[in-house]
């Protein structure tokens, strides 16, 4: 159960403090491109994982691998939109702060 | 206590990973924020190499590293000043959202050490590009056809509503 | 047999027209519109010409088996089912054609069409003409529908269009106030009588199982061979329903104490009043009972008692009062609702087959006479107040000089009225009479008093109008155009002549022929007493003088009485508002405003107050709804993982 001399365990934990680390950037921080940032640490985590796993429990497969990448190009994707709309909503509103977007409350 | 290579590695990736996401997160410069952004995904890429998947690392670093953190440091660039500090976090927000954060992470935590994963004793398949290649557009067994289709489209879609969004509307002309 | 299949288009040209005018009516000129309801009337006319000639005089008496009987058939020329529920309950819509409907189809068509001439000169220039054209129409198909009815639910269907039709015409003068109450009046009063007929239709088909006319009237049919069923009250259910049904004939045909509403409606234009209130809508009632007279007379005597004593007080009621009003159209109307009297109490005083069937054969005769008769009164009068812009009659005298067309066809249709030969009521008058004597004294004596009275106050009507004293008018009156003159001259003729057509065998209660003959002890007095009538009125109002004063003093709580129309409609708001409303209506309001809307209103108020109090959570920050579904997360996982686990 280790490879390399690493159990798994260790992975995932690494994987979900990055995780949550991103959790915690997407709560706190008001920028939009900092809040895009720490979405991709979170996809990253999650890259991570599944790596791990496909290392780990399904050496004959490739599954994991192939998640990951298709992961990246989602990541790839949702960054460029995203960059997009932030770029639209600057010259909207002439800000990127997330509070100070909220037309559509209540 | 001796460490192997590989351990050693290991520990220095995952440092790295630590240390710089939490400053990420947490800088208040927002184009350090992007380079201490780039180090964690490069430390991933580390990571990925050492898990002998050399193809993924290398997509991490061109793609991740490369291309993602580039249009970052673009709208960084487009959007704001780069002297610029924010703000603290306020204290009660900070908290709460470290709260939920650490509790998250205590609940996995404790859920993945008392898993028992099952131990795979299967042999490593060699991995080379000709078989990732032949994999992704194959679709038999193992087959990733239908993905990688969906993702080409994806990734089409993507870029034209990219464009789409970010083009200058009439009105703003008219303004 | 022959097809008469075409004999549908009777109503349903002037629905065409109805439709033309009410939708497009705005892009037409007026002229235009009033000619495109006249020329659909016009071939109504000929088509109801057309219907009666060949079925009076060629095939009316053969029947379904070609053989040539004495009898007049009832023909369904056109029957389709409109609503199916069962095999049943089924409500079809048709044309039936029998004597009396085809003598109904040619008054209608006659009457309407004169309307119609008449009224592109009376209302010319007035603003909604083509409205008014579109609404004549409109009245003319549902009266038309009425007649030709094949089963009672269709004739109710078309009875409560004839209402809208009219209350849409009573109330055209919609700028008026007291145009639209007057509509209100009609509409809510006969509704309420309505009422009575449909609860009367649901006992009577509930009895005999059928809508269908030829059914129900069927002397040897299952409806009078059943005979009459569960009795209450001391009547049968079957003279229960009939009785509930006179009482929609008589909201519909104003008779006491229905018939409130009937002087209100000369509110509406004064054509309308001749067509609605004089010649069609208010027989209705008397079609109605005449319809189906061969249940009232083998099933229910005592509806038809009821039926004798209203028309009887009825006219006799109406001549009093009118004898009093000044305003000529109320004259008009009060000695409408006193004719249609006459025409109730000989259907109520008939039997049916052979001799004993003169009553209904004189009422179906004097609706006739009257429709003629009376549409003439009403448009005279409508030239009368079209030159001088007034409808008192004390503010009028000496237009004999400056209306002398008009004044010709007046007098002839007061001589009409009073009876005189040998103008058509004396015929039709004289047969009622006749049957009234051979059937019950009293309402004999009754009509013989009407009949002098009818006389004195028509001629009052009419010396004060175009005699008495000379008043100097703002315009010098004139004669009317041709267009309105025109139809009084046809109406006239038709007044004079119309006594001589042998209703005796044409329009009989069993179909067959019957014998018929002038009765001289009775036509003698009644003329006598038409007469003595005239004379007094003469002397009263030939030339002004204060003797008619002197008789209103000498009479005064009864004068005052009958001014103020015995005080009906008092006494009815007074019911009204005293004990319904204040009574009833009134704890209801309240129940509806403070139980009903109160448990509305606080759900709503609940419902409010909590999306109020919640709407603080869409705030709109994307960090917060994050927080909450990260949160949630969290919690599913410990749910689901380490609470979960039995």
């Amino acid at each position: 159960m280790s490879h390399a001399g690493i159990p798994l365990h260790y992975f995932l934990i690494v994987s979900t403090i990055m995780f949550f680390v991103g959790v915690y950037g997407f709560l706190t921080r008001k920028n939009l491109i900092t809040m895009l940032m720490s979405i991709e640490l979170i996809l990253n985590s999650v890259n991570i994982n599944f790596v791990a796993f496909n290392r780990y429990l399904y050496p004959d497969g490739l599954h994991g691998q192939f998640f990951s990448i298709f992961i990246i190009a989602v990541a790839a994707c949702e960054a460029a939109v995203a960059i997009a709309i932030i770029i639209n909503i600057y010259r909207r509103f002439r800000t990127i702060s997330v509070e100070d977007v909220s037309e559509m409350k209540f | 206590m001796e460490l192997t290579g590989n351990q050693l590695m290991f520990i220095i990736f995952s440092g790295v990973i630590v240390l710089f996401s939490i400053l990420t997160v947490t800088t208040r410069r927002i184009l350090r924020a992007a380079t201490y952004l780039l180090f964690v995904l490069i430390s991933t890429a580390g990571i990925y190499f050492m898990l002998n998947f050399q193809f993924l690392a290398a997509i991490q670093l061109t793609l991740y590293a490369g291309g993602i953190v580039v249009l970052i440091i673009f709208s960084i660039l487009l959007t704001s000043h780069i002297s610029q500090k924010f703000e603290p976090v306020g204290w009660k927000k900070m908290i709460l959202s470290a709260l939920a954060s650490i509790a998250g992470m205590i609940v996995c935590i404790t859920t993945i050490l008392n898993y028992k994963f099952s131990a795979n004793a299967a042999i490593a398949q060699e991995i080379n590009m000709d078989v990732i290649g032949k994999s992704l557009l194959s679709y038999e067994h193992n087959g990733y056809v239908l993905p990688f289709e969906v993702i080409s489209v994806l990734l089409l879609a993507a870029m034209i509503s990219a464009i789409v969004i970010a083009k200058k509307g009439k009105t703003q002309q008219e303004k | 047999m022959i097809d008469f299949s075409y004999a549908i288009w009777i109503p349903l040209v002037p629905f065409l027209v109805f439709a033309v005018l009410g939708l497009f009516g705005h892009y037409l000129k007026p002229r235009i519109s009033g000619l495109l309801g006249t020329a659909g009337l016009l071939a109504a006319f000929i088509l109801s010409l057309f219907v009666a000639y060949k079925y009076f005089f060629v095939v009316g008496k053969i029947d379904a088996s070609g053989v040539v009987t004495d009898t007049y058939q009832k023909i369904i020329a056109f029957n389709q089912v409109w609503m199916h529920f069962t095999d049943k309950l089924h409500v079809d819509m048709g044309v039936l054609l029998d004597p009396i409907s085809v003598m109904m189809l040619v008054v209608i068509t006659t009457v309407s069409l004169m309307v119609h001439i008449y009224s592109i000169g009376y209302m010319h220039g007035e603003k909604g003409f083509e409205r008014f054209f579109a609404c004549l129409s409109l009245f003319s198909f549902s009266m038309l529908g009425l007649v030709i009815a094949t089963n009672i639910f269709q004739m109710y269907i078309f009875w409560e269009l004839v209402g809208v039709s009219s209350y849409s015409l009573i109330s055209f003068y919609y700028w008026k106030d007291s145009a639209v109450s007057a509509g209100k009046k009609a509409f809510i009063v006969t509704r309420f009588a309505d009422l009575g007929f449909l609860i009367g239709i649901l006992l009577l088909s509930y009895t005999t199982g059928t809508f269908d006319f030829v059914t129900l009237t069927d002397i040897n049919g299952p409806a009078i061979i059943q005979g009459s069923g569960i009795m209450f009250m001391g009547l049968s259910t079957m003279t229960w329903s009939l009785i509930f049904v006179f009482m929609g004939g008589a909201g519909k045909s104003a008779m006491f104490p229905l018939h409130i509403w009937l002087p209100d409606a000369m509110e509406g234009p004064t054509p309308v009043s001749a067509l609605i209130h004089a010649a069609t809508m208010v027989v209705a009632g008397v079609y109605l009972v005449a319809r189906l007279f061969p249940i009232y007379a083998f099933s229910a005597t005592a509806g038809l008692n009821v039926v004798a004593y209203v028309g009887g007080i009825s006219s006799l009621l109406a001549a009093i009062i009118a004898c009093t009003q000044f305003d000529i159209k109320r004259v008009l109307a009060y000695s409408t609702m006193s004719q249609i009297g006459y025409m109730m109490l000989a259907l109520g005083v008939s039997g049916y087959g052979e001799e004993q069937g003169l009553g209904y054969m004189a009422s179906m005769f004097h609706l006739f006479t009257h429709a003629m008769f009376k549409a003439l009164l009403f448009l005279g009068a409508g030239a009368v107040i079209h030159a001088v812009h007034s409808n008192d009659m004390r503010e009028m005298g000496g237009l004999r000089k400056f209306l002398p067309i008009t004044h010709i066809t007046f007098l002839i249709a007061c001589l009409t009225i009073a009876g005189i030969p040998p103008f058509s009521a004396f015929w039709s008058k004289d047969e009622i009479l006749t049957a009234a004597f051979h059937h019950d004294k009293i309402l004999f004596a009754i009509e013989f008093f009407v009949a002098g009275l009818t006389a004195f106050y028509m001629f009052r009507l009419y010396f004060n109008v175009f005699w008495g004293k000379h008043i100097h008018y703002h315009h010098e009156p004139h004669e009317s155009p041709f267009v309105m003159t025109g139809p009084l001259i046809f109406l006239a003729i038709a007044s004079i002549f119309t006594g001589f057509i042998p209703f005796h065998s044409l329009v009989t209660s069993d179909g067959k022929e019957m014998a018929s003959h002038l009765n001289l002890l009775i036509a003698g007095p009644s003329v006598l007493i038409g007469l003595i009538g005239i004379v007094t009125a003469y002397f009263l109002y030939k030339k002004e003088t204060a003797i008619p004063d002197k008789v209103a003093s000498s009479f005064k709580i009864f004068y005052r009485w009958a001014y103020n129309k015995f005080y009906f409609d008092e006494l009815y708001l007074f019911v009204a508002k005293k004990i319904i409303f204040k009574r009833i209506s009134t704890p209801v309001a309240w129940f509806d405003r403070h139980v009903v809307d109160g448990t509305m209103n606080s759900v709503s108020w609940v419902t409010n107050y909590i999306s109020g109090s919640i709407k603080g959570f869409q705030s709109g920050q994307v960090q917060q709804y994050g927080f909450a579904f990260i949160m949630g997360a969290i919690l599913l996982a410990v749910v689901f993982i380490y609470l979960w686990i039995h």
